[in-house]
């Protein structure tokens, strides 16, 4: 081996670890990854930071996992237990609930940056993918874990999402029934988000993270196409260890920031889910689903004939086969030339999502 | 003979293959079906009932108020209108299925997820929902509230 000299300097057991498991090619491989330094390295920060709060996820949720029953009689009594009996309990469930929520931010501001910095390009369209597909199964984490605790907000918001498969032609009500476990949110529903939650969304989490991963390290960092042009000589820094320490300031400002959040603002738990109660006043849904909730709203019954929700949930989902396709349809940039339209097409997107979620918040619930 | 122009070998292996390939695909269908079965949920017994006596007596629910009542395994709202008539509709709303409530201040019925907005005759009158809410028929006999579905 080459590192002959360095390994007299290792102690005995790196020395007898190294011979087993290689951690000389390891270290090669983590010190091969550099960062380029310009002035949008910021935006570097983002993915990192998703992944750690996904961590914190992984983490508090075996932890809510220790307490958590998943059927419509208890669901709602054992989180009610957690909070009020159980010692730090509202603590852990306030982390996981603010830590998805910043998750859920970061993972925003990391796909947008990457969105206008045009990092799709190639050779990295399938690490956007993955990265699609990832916020996709944040989504669904959210979707599916809002249900647990079981209360009214939760009920209905899994009532009006369920339905919303349901709309369209021909497999719309094999899907509701399918998501539903039955043709009305029960408890049957309950515990199938609760495997979906607890079992399937981190197993295909991971393997979506590990691909997403593994791409990054073997493509390194994009550099926007316009640092690229303009500046000859490249400035970098390595990944190992000094762009991983300043990742761990950020980390550990977040962990700072999730503690205070968790401790000033706790996750609240509501009124028990009654399936025969109206939908309260003022219901919402969480904020990242805010922008399609009021576009719902908003919607005639009735465009062109078609009915108005239809139109917006195939809208959606035609926005999200958009956001997908990204680096094929954006054909300029994969010649090597700037690509304004893409930029504006984004700068609408993110507006739109603003201003309907600002609408949201804003507009009075009962006119 | 296929064998015979392609050689005994090249045969024998498309053979193998062909035989390979469809275990393989019985395999993965054996595995499959069960569980794409196993996903769907078996169909519940539909309440059969066309007709429920109401818990409520008529005394109990005053004119221009609503109260949401069970038809069957459904939930369902009966409405008193200002005029003092009673009045039974489907709650699930016809947009995304949420449960719609009386609105007093307005005097007819209200969908708090997408603000849908029904007047005393179930019918939509604004906002998202592309339908009318089903009508029931209501009986009172006596001091019982009877209500039911179709003619």
């Amino acid at each position: 081996m080459t590192m002959e000299g360095s390994d007299k300097q290792r102690g005995r057991l790196w020395m007898w670890l190294n011979e087993r498991i290689g951690l000389a090619e390891l270290e090669k491989f983590a010190k091969k990854k550099e960062v380029p330094v310009h002035r949008h390295t910021v935006w570097y920060y983002f993915g990192g930071m998703t992944l750690f709060l996904f961590l914190v996820q992984v983490a508090t949720g075996i932890l809510l996992l220790l307490y958590y029953r998943p059927s419509a009689e208890e669901a709602y009594e054992s989180i009610q237990f957690l909070m009020t009996e159980v010692e730090f309990g509202w603590l852990i469930r306030s982390i996981h609930s603010w830590a998805a929520n910043l998750m859920i931010l970061t993972l925003f501001i990391h796909l947008f940056s990457a969105l206008l910095l045009q990092a799709y390009r190639s050779p990295r369209e399938i690490t956007w993918m993955s990265g699609v597909g990832l916020l996709g199964l944040a989504l669904a984490f959210g979707f599916t874990g809002y249900l647990l605790p079981w209360n009214e907000l939760a009920f209905f918001a899994t009532r009006v999402g369920t339905e919303i498969p349901g709309v369209l032609p021909l497999v719309g009500s094999f899907l509701r029934r399918l998501l539903r476990g039955g043709d009305d949110v029960t408890g049957a529903t309950l515990t199938r988000f609760y495997g979906i939650h607890v079992a399937v969304l981190p197993l295909l989490a991971t393997l979506f993270l590990g691909l997403h991963l593994f791409l990054v390290q073997k493509h390194g960092m994009s550099v926007p196409p316009g640092v690229e042009k303009k500046s000859a000589s490249k400035q970098a820094m390595p990944f190992f260890p000094n762009f991983l320490l300043r990742d761990l300031v950020g980390w550990l400002s977040a962990l700072a920031l999730l503690a205070a959040l968790a401790a000033y603002y706790p996750a609240e738990l509501g009124q028990k889910a009654d399936p025969f109660k109206p939908a309260p006043v003022g219901i919402k849904p969480e904020w990242y689903f805010m922008f399609m909730f009021q576009t719902l709203k908003l919607l005639p019954s009735y465009i062109l004939g078609v009915e108005g929700e239809m139109v917006g949930i195939v809208g959606f989902g035609l926005g999200g086969l958009f956001l997908l396709l990204v680096p094929f349809l954006d054909r300029r940039v994969a010649r090597g030339e700037p690509s304004p339209l893409f930029t504006w097409i984004v700068i609408g997107i993110v507006s739109y999502m603003v201003a309907l979620t600002y609408l949201g918040y804003t507009m009075s619930p009962t006119k | 003979m296929a064998e015979e122009t392609l050689g005994p070998d090249l045969g024998r292996r498309k053979i193998l293959n062909w035989l390979l390939g469809t275990s393989a695909g019985a395999f993965l269908l054996s595995v499959f079906y069960p569980v794409s079965r196993y996903l769907i949920p078996p169909k519940a017994e539909e309440s059969t009932s066309r007709t429920v006596t109401l818990s409520l007596k008529p005394a109990e629910v005053k004119a221009n108020s609503g109260e949401i009542f069970r038809f069957g395994n459904q939930p369902a709202i009966l409405i008193r209108t200002p005029a003092g008539e009673l009045k039974a509709f489907s709650a699930v709303c016809t947009h995304l299925a949420c449960i719609v409530q009386y609105r007093a201040d307005l005097s007819h019925i209200w969908c708090a997820c997408h603000n849908g907005h029904f007047d005393l005759n179930g019918l939509n009158i604004a906002g998202p929902p592309p339908r009318p809410l089903e009508q029931y028929t209501v009986n009172v006999r006596g001091d019982q509230i009877v209500v039911s579905k179709g003619a």
